[in-house]
């Protein structure tokens, strides 16, 4: 199965998506990303229970926060999929890269320009 | 520990919008275990915080720093070389911490960035409930360990009062009635004597009806 998916996404491997933090999305966008998406196993199959189900919760509070400071919590998504579903993983590879490019881009690129430029 | 709640980013924005350069600081302690303090929500604010001045075309300046504590001398004094490279500091420990900040760095605007509620247990994952009010005079021997004065709404002593309705309290149905607690431990411990002991009048001077308090021990004193 050679699928193929947007070259614009960067995919960092975690060991669970449990261990994504809030902390890791927020940096993601001071750092310039347009869009950040958790990627986890399907609800009731993490391999320690509820890994998935704090990504969940954690991918939530980042969208609070991004959209009371402007960055709009649109830009952060929760997925599951089966390990083995590389057509699903295509799938929102696709769904995320539209989202984002009718987003634009992530408005602290061009905020860190204009400050640099004051 | 002390049970603290994160106050809204909105709130915090507001009181810092005039300063350039400022600190984050968090505490290592209570407010870490109740995540609303410690190093890692002092990063996700701090990030917070730069982002937001950014988008308003501002670049100020947002460092992070978390201490063991910010309510001994020892820890506070680890940020007096660094201090004056901020004009304002935004401490997100308890509001023992903040105070302590203030008292030593007094030409230093210090704001507070948790509202600090209550001493008490973490229940559940993301459930704290409030357990001792400090009252100075502890009576958990006669109360089958179960504190009249913060888990009762009227703090009575001699309870339940009328409002007791099948185990909840009167002023929030949600809320456990906390003599129907104390009577259920007294059950269970086979001490249904002790309550009909009744208790004497409380003398409140130890609790903060006798103003704030001091402990002063002279046998660990230096
Ligand atoms: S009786 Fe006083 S010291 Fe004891 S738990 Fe209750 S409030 Fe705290
Ligand atoms: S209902 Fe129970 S907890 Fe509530 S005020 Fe009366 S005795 Fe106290």
């Amino acid at each position: 199965m050679r699928l193929s998916y947007p070259t614009s996404i960067k995919i960092i491997r975690v060991p669970c998506t449990g261990k994504v933090d809030i902390l890791h999305i927020m940096r993601s966008f001071e750092k310039g990303a347009d869009g950040v998406y958790v990627v986890g196993c399907r609800e009731g199959d993490c391999h320690y229970n509820s890994g998935n189900f704090r990504a969940r919760k954690r991918v939530e509070q980042a969208q609070q926060l991004l959209d009371t400071i402007g960055i709009g919590g649109h830009r952060v998504r929760m997925c599951n999929l089966s390990s083995s579903d590389g057509p699903l993983f295509v799938k929102y590879a696709q769904e995320m890269h539209e989202k984002i490019l009718e987003a634009g881009p992530n408005p602290i690129k061009l905020a860190k320009k204009k400050a640099k430029a004051a | 520990m002390i049970v603290a709640d994160k106050k809204p980013i909105e709130e915090i924005i507001e009181t810092i919008k005039d300063h350039q350069s400022i600190l984050v600081l968090g505490c290592n302690e209570c407010v870490t275990v109740c995540e609303a303090g410690g190093k890692k929500e002092v990063g996700i604010l701090a990030s917070a915080l730069r982002m937001h001045f950014l988008q308003q075309g501002r670049e100020v300046n947002i460092a992070e720093r978390t201490l063991e504590r910010q309510c001994d001398h020892e820890y506070l004094e680890e940020i007096r070389d660094i201090i004056d490279d901020y004009d304002a500091v935004v401490s997100i420990a308890c509001g023992v911490g903040v105070q302590f900040m203030a008292e030593k760095y007094q030409s230093k605007p210090i704001y507070p960035g948790v509202n600090t509620l209550f001493m008490g247990v973490t229940e559940a994952r993301g459930v704290w409930t409030e357990r001792c009010q400090g009252c100075g005079q502890c009576i958990l021997a006669s109360t089958g360990g179960i504190c009249p004065v913060s888990r009762c709404a009227k703090r009575i002593f001699n309870g339940p009062c009328g409002g007791s309705a099948s185990g909840k309290c009167e002023v929030d149905k949600e809320l456990e009635c906390g003599w129907q607690l104390i009577i259920d431990r007294l059950k269970a411990l086979g001490r249904m004597d002790d309550y009909e002991n009744i208790s004497p009048l409380k003398d409140w001077s130890t609790d903060r009806a006798g103003g704030p308090r001091k402990v002063v021990r002279e046998d660990v004193e230096l």
